[in-house]
């Protein structure tokens, strides 16, 4: 599969010069939300988990942006148009109001527990 | 002279396209890989304008403002705030350990190899854009979200009646508003559990008594209010 996938890389880089495409813009979103989903993973502050999240939801942003980009459509494909901005819009809303939620439930748990290492929330543990 | 020529060949899109995308994804692997807190709010907030930018880019302007707007100038000031709060000397950086990163890294590898496969899977993603300029977006997405459509149609759109966004709007403003409501019940300062015999501690003792009173044990206290 990586085979394929160094393949499909190297035309890419190839056709620099152009312009681009939406399979560029859909790179970006998949390294964003890589990072995030290893970020979310691997951290051990309350908070690097909550970057994580941003991380992954600005990564679902960068493909709705693209695909519904008319700038970026290329012959004979098929554009979202307004609906994937309107849905990219919806998604910054949420994710403001998710970081404030997860915000006030990460204070309390520092207020709590004196600590913000997410290993050590482990009182419903069985 | 070739100089000149050389500036006229280069597509500006695409060269400030790879600008921000390099940046966007460098900070976002930054934020991975950093281990203090405060660096990781600071990459966040380069990549998450980095992002704006190609929104910009890709001709969503209104979506790239409040991007910068809401993300950027709010949410990202929330969680520094929040890393503020937090950022007792133990905290500020918190070190995953050696295998976790591995594995981390393994799992990391194999789904962005598999993400890279779908984004190339379909050959009419890969086809350049045509760079046709769209119309502004900020009034058709403005009347879309109070349920009229006055946009064209996408190209390639199946026809037919296409719903507004009234209703998702108001859920979103409802949702909103409780968790306006919610994060502030969450994060508000909270009532000592017993006031009444820390004050009564803290105002018979001297100021060395009364650290040592009120830092001990619950059996401290009790044994100095017996004796």
């Amino acid at each position: 599969m990586t085979g394929s996938c160094v393949g499909a890389v190297v035309p890419l880089l190839a056709s620099a010069g152009d312009g681009v495409s939406v399979a560029h813009y859909l790179v970006v979103g998949a390294i964003l939300f890589t990072a995030g989903i290893v970020c979310m993973a691997v951290k051990r502050n309350a908070l690097g988990v909550l970057m994580g999240i941003e991380l992954v939801l600005n990564g679902a942003n960068v493909n709705f942006v693209a695909f519904a980009s008319p700038y970026l459509r290329g012959q004979g494909a098929a554009s979202l148009g307004l609906d994937g901005q309107v849905i990219a819009l919806f998604v910054i809303l949420l994710a403001a109001a998710e970081a404030a939620v997860a915000l006030a439930i990460t204070l309390n748990f520092y207020n709590n527990h004196a600590t913000v290492d997410v290993d050590r929330a482990d009182d419903l543990k069985g | 002279m070739t100089g000149g020529i050389m500036i006229a060949a280069v597509n500006f899109h695409t060269l400030l396209f790879y600008l921000f995308a390099l940046l966007a994804c460098g900070f976002a692997v930054g934020v991975v890989v950093a281990d203090n807190v405060v660096r990781m709010a600071l990459y966040l907030v380069l990549s998450l304008g980095a992002t704006a930018g190609l929104f910009f880019l890709a001709g969503a302007e209104f979506i790239g403002a409040m991007q910068l707007m809401i993300y950027v100038g709010g949410t990202l000031v929330l969680l520094v705030f929040g890393v503020m709060l937090t950022a007792q000397a133990p905290f500020v950086s918190i070190k995953t350990s050696a295998g976790d990163r591995v594995l981390a890294g393994i799992v990391a590898a194999s789904l962005l190899a598999l993400l890279l496969q779908a984004a190339f899977s379909v050959e009419a993603w890969r086809r350049p854009g045509l760079g046709e300029e769209g119309p502004p977006a900020a009034t058709p997405l403005g009347t879309a979200l109070v349920g009229v459509r006055v946009d064209e149609p996408a190209a390639g759109a199946p026809a037919g009646v296409r719903s507004g966004y009234l209703l998702p709007f108001e859920i979103v403003s409802v949702h909103l508003l409780v968790v306006l409501v919610g994060a502030a019940y969450l994060a508000r300062a909270k009532r000592r559990r017993t006031p009444r015999a820390i004050e009564v501690a803290a105002s018979v003792a001297p100021p060395s008594e009364m650290r040592r009173r009120t830092t001990g044990s619950a059996s401290a206290l009790a044994a100095g209010g017996a004796r």
